[in-house]
Order: C-alpha cells, then sequence, then structure tokens
C-alpha cells in the first residue's frame, strides 16, 4: 500500500432529483510513470493509479483507465446526475494492488 | 575553468531579458477564492520599500490563466490535499509523550489563525529569529518528544499549509525592527548581493525585471506570501527555504542549506517585502 | 539543463527568448488510435478538446474532453514516450460525456482526443500544446 494516499472529493450536500452535478476528485498519489531514473541511474519502476471509477447507487457514472501521463496527484472532474438520494462511491486502483475509496452522499432537497 | 564572465554575461542577459516582450498577465484579474475569499494581490509597497518600488503584487498575477484558476477553488488546488494530511498528522499522536498537536493547541482553525502571518519572528527564549517550520521542530522535540521533521520534506511543508491557511486572506505582517532588526538588516544586505558564476542577485531579476520573461518564465516580485507553495514543476508543496536552495542554486552558486542562520534572514527580509499582501497560501505557481 | 557560457550568451544575444522544446511524433500514437476505432474514419466535429497553448509547466496541464452522446472518450499525447493517457468511459449516470483532467506532456507536441459515439461512430479531435523550458529552476 503506498503511503500518504488520500482521496478529496467535492459533491455538493443536496441536489434536485434529475439535477446534473459537477463532481471534483482528487487523490494524492506520486503516479511513478517509470521514466525516471535514480542516483545511479537505475529506472524507477512504474507505480500508478491505472483505474478510477465513479458509481451512484450502484450504477456507473465514470469509469477511466489512466496511464503514467496522468499528473501527480491526479485530478479529474466531471458531471453525474442525481435521480435520487444515495451514496457516490470513489474507488482508485493501484498497479500495486491496493484499492482506495470514498463514499460521499447526497440528499434530494 | 576560465575565470567567469562575470558582469558582462550578466549585463547581455539582462539586456536579453529587459529587451523581450512583457508577457500577459492579467493585469486586472482578482483572486477571489471559492467564491468568497478576497484575497490582496496588489497594494502600496511598505515602507521599508517605498523609495524602491510603489506597488508590491503577488505571484498569481504572472502565472497563465489555467494556473491561476487553479488557485480559486480549494477542489481544484492540489495543495489543498496535502492540508488534508496535515491534519489527520495535527490530530495523531506522535513521540515519547504521548502528545498530538492537538493535545495542547486544540482546533488548529482557532488556534492558528493570524500565526503564518507574522512568521519569521524573534522569539524570545530561543534569542532568535524563528521560522514556522523551525517552530515546528521545536514543538515535536521539546513538546512531544518526537522526530524533527525534515526541513523541507513533504510532512512540514504540508504542516506548514494547514497552519498558513488558517492565516490565508490576512495581511502578512512581520516585523523587522525591534530584536529582529539585525536579521532583518543581514536578509536584505543577502538580497541585494551579487551571488554565484552568474553573478545575480535577488534584485536583479525579481526587483529590476519583474514583469519581464527569463526565458518561458514570467518573472514575478518573488513574494512568499503564498508559501508554502503548490509548484506544478514537481507536483508537491515547497517551502521558501527549498526555493532559495534553487535559486541560489541556478545563479551557480554555492547554495545554502534550509533551515540554516542565512536563509532564516533571507526569509525574514523576503517576507517583509510583501507586508500588506494577503497570505495566499497554499498557493498554486509553476 | 546545464548552458556553457557559450551557450548562455548565444541565447542572451538575440536568440528566441521562449525556448520550445523539440517537436515530435510518435508512430506509436497510431497504432493507440488503431485499437480504438478498428481503423474507422473520424469524423472532425462533434468532439471538443481543450488546451492550453502554452503549458505553464510540462508536467502538470489542464485538458478537457467533451463529447455529447459519446460512450468513450480516449486522450493521446502523439509526442510522449507513450503515447495514451487516459481512456474515460460514461455510464448511464453520467449527466454529461464531458470529463476535465491534468496531464504531463514530454515536450511540445499535438494531443489528440477521439471520441467513440453511441451509434458506433468516431469522432476526433486534436490541439498543439508548446512545452517550454521555464527561465529559473526548470
Amino acid at each position: 500500500m503506498a503511503s500518504g494516499v488520500k482521496p478529496r472529493v467535492k459533491v455538493p450536500k443536496t441536489a434536485a432529483a434529475g439535477d446534473a452535478i459537477t463532481i471534483k476528485s482528487l487523490i494524492s498519489h506520486k503516479m511513478e510513470s517509470g521514466q525516471r531514473k535514480d542516483k545511479e541511474g537505475n529506472l524507477i519502476p512504474r507505480s500508478i493509479i491505472n483505474r478510477f471509477t465513479v458509481e451512484f447507487n450502484g450504477q456507473s457514472v465514470l469509469d477511466m483507465a489512466m496511464e503514467p501521463a496522468i499528473s501527480t496527484n491526479p485530478y479529474v472532474q466531471f458531471e453525474a446526475l442525481v435521480p435520487e438520494a444515495g451514496d457516490f462511491v470513489f474507488t482508485w486502483y493501484d498497479d500495486d494492488g491496493s484499492v482506495y475509496d470514498t463514499t460521499k452522499s447526497i440528499a434530494i432537497g | 575553468m576560465t575565470k567567469p564572465m562575470g558582469n558582462t554575461l550578466t549585463a547581455i542577459a539582462l539586456a536579453a531579458v529587459a529587451f523581450s516582450t512583457v508577457a500577459a498577465a492579467d493585469e486586472a484579474a482578482d483572486l477571489v477564492i471559492n467564491g468568497d475569499q478576497e484575497m490582496v494581490i496588489r497594494t502600496a509597497a511598505p515602507e521599508h520599500l517605498s523609495d524602491v518600488l510603489d506597488e508590491i503584487n503577488s505571484g498569481w498575477l504572472y502565472r497563465k490563466d489555467e494556473t491561476q484558476l487553479l488557485q480559486m477553488d480549494d477542489f481544484d488546488n492540489p495543495g489543498m490535499i496535502f492540508v488534508d494530511l496535515a491534519q489527520d498528522a495535527w490530530n495523531a499522536v506522535d513521540g515519547s509523550e504521548e502528545k498530538s498537536c492537538a493535545s495542547c493547541h486544540d482546533n488548529v482553525e482557532d488556534t492558528m489563525k493570524g500565526v503564518r502571518a507574522v512568521y519569521p519572528k524573534w522569539n524570545e527564549t530561543a534569542g532568535e529569529v524563528r521560522t514556522l517550520a523551525h517552530q515546528i521542530n521545536d514543538c515535536r522535540e521539546n513538546q512531544m518528544g518526537a522526530e524533527k521533521w525534515k526541513y523541507t520534506g513533504g510532512k512540514m511543508t504540508a504542516m506548514e499549509a494547514l497552519i498558513s491557511v488558517q492565516s490565508r486572506g490576512m495581511p502578512v505582517d512581520v516585523a523587522i525592527d525591534g530584536p529582529a532588526q539585525s536579521t532583518w538588516e543581514q536578509g536584505k544586505e543577502m538580497y541585494y548581493s551579487r551571488t554565484g558564476q552568474l553573478e545575480l542577485s535577488c534584485a536583479n531579476c525579481h526587483e529590476e525585471n519583474f514583469g519581464n520573461m527569463i526565458r518561458a518564465d514570467h518573472l514575478s516580485q518573488g513574494q512568499i506570501n503564498g508559501f508554502p507553495v503548490y509548484r506544478l514543476k514537481n507536483a508537491k508543496l515547497n517551502n521558501a527555504h527549498a526555493r532559495f536552495k534553487g535559486c541560489v542554486r541556478d545563479t551557480r552558486a554555492e547554495t545554502y542549506k534550509p533551515g540554516s542562520p542565512d536563509f532564516v534572514a533571507l526569509e525574514l527580509y523576503v517576507a517583509s517585502r510583501g507586508n500588506g499582501l494577503s497570505v495566499e497560501a497554499p498557493s498554486v505557481r509553476n | 539543463m546545464e548552458f556553457s557560457r557559450r551557450e548562455t550568451l548565444a541565447l542572451g544575444l538575440g536568440a528566441a527568448v521562449v525556448t520550445v522544446m523539440p517537436f515530435s511524433v510518435n508512430a506509436a500514437a497510431d497504432d493507440v488510435i488503431a485499437t480504438f476505432t478498428g481503423g474507422a474514419d473520424m469524423a472532425d466535429t462533434g468532439i471538443e478538446l481543450t488546451a492550453p497553448e502554452i503549458a505553464e509547466n510540462g508536467n502538470t496541464v489542464p485538458v478537457a474532453v467533451s463529447a455529447p452522446g459519446a460512450s468513450a472518450i480516449i486522450l493521446i499525447a502523439t509526442g510522449n514516450p507513450t503515447p495514451g493517457v487516459a481512456q474515460f468511459n460514461f455510464g448511464p449516470l453520467a449527466a454529461s460525456q464531458s470529463a476535465s483532467t491534468r496531464i504531463r506532456l514530454a515536450g511540445t507536441q499535438d494531443i489528440v482526443a477521439i471520441a467513440q459515439m453511441a451509434d458506433g461512430s468516431f469522432a476526433k479531435a486534436s490541439a498543439t500544446v508548446k512545452v517550454t523550458i521555464g527561465g529559473c529552476g526548470g
């Protein structure tokens, strides 16, 4: 498990049913590209977040495949529909097998 | 190695810089964070500077539109994730005394408000000017019985960001008189001293040429009201000493050590050049 | 980047102030595109790609893609060592087929976005992003 990996997501607390909302997501992760070399000249192996998914009450909003060209501390902004109250589940998958996730609830109002 | 070209080189380099076009900084742009926190990004130069500058302004103005946008929303600002991480550290017990920062300092929002705005500052007990990082390590070592953090490391810059954001929007107000005066004067002398093979002083670029381009970079006044700063270049937070070290190295001089008395003096002086600008930390720059 | 005094002098003597990394193209980019489209034609409308003309820093370049009605969009950096950047797959609860992110560009190059539309057709947009060498400290 990479250390210091922390998600940060902005979801409004409430929305009207059927609204489109903007979601901003960030996760602290080095995104080691596999292109860099260490002091001895050896290639530092790739170690990145390779996939980011967003689901709402079990339905897919976004499923994003990431490659090493995504910057350190990957940021993704997108729009989601809010048909009803529920939970947004954000999941990030690491090359090393770790999975990071966070859940944000939204109410209708 | 033959003798450095010295002044000739500097003169040519600066002549080229001076003749280049002033890049498109949006002079009229305003920095409002999260739609409601207005920053003072240009103001009258403080008295000690008023003989050389009329106006002081924030480095934010010199960046491209896309970069400026990153600082205007706390969920666009990549520096804020480190504030979150430091909040966890604030509450975490660390060291032989089984304390966390919170054990003595309660909520960071209450107890740290206004702190960053007056640092670096004179510490009576220690008998010297201290930076925020020095003070953090002092607390860790002497109050918590915890290991000191590396001066320019990720944990330190994150904690500096957490503490700094509590002063965000407040004017920088470091004392330059009283017991801090001799340190301030030492810093001022450093600022105006040419150094390195390129024989450049801080002032050559940041006082005489702000607004001009140095290669593809838009030169700012070199203010540090936004430090610690998330730099796009290394995708992490950087504090003042880390940046000073790089700047001095870029003049092809033997650079100083972060945390050293030289850099403390320089930081006090450079901070005072920004007295009146809002604390912007954590800011976003190139 | 280390410059000799001769090179510094040359730069100072009126050479272009904006130093631009050399343009580069990668044949592997075509492979990535072919894998996604199966070689199908790509329309040049129906997808928008937003990127800065000059990147503040090649390490973190904000870009945005938008293709109403798309099921997926891929983003390619044709001049990077490996051209693939990302693939956005939009689910039924995506309010729009658009997304923004931040990418690394190794040098001045064309970036390309290709959308696969609901009807199976493809649309392509590209943008040239200049990546410069900074003045001080990179």
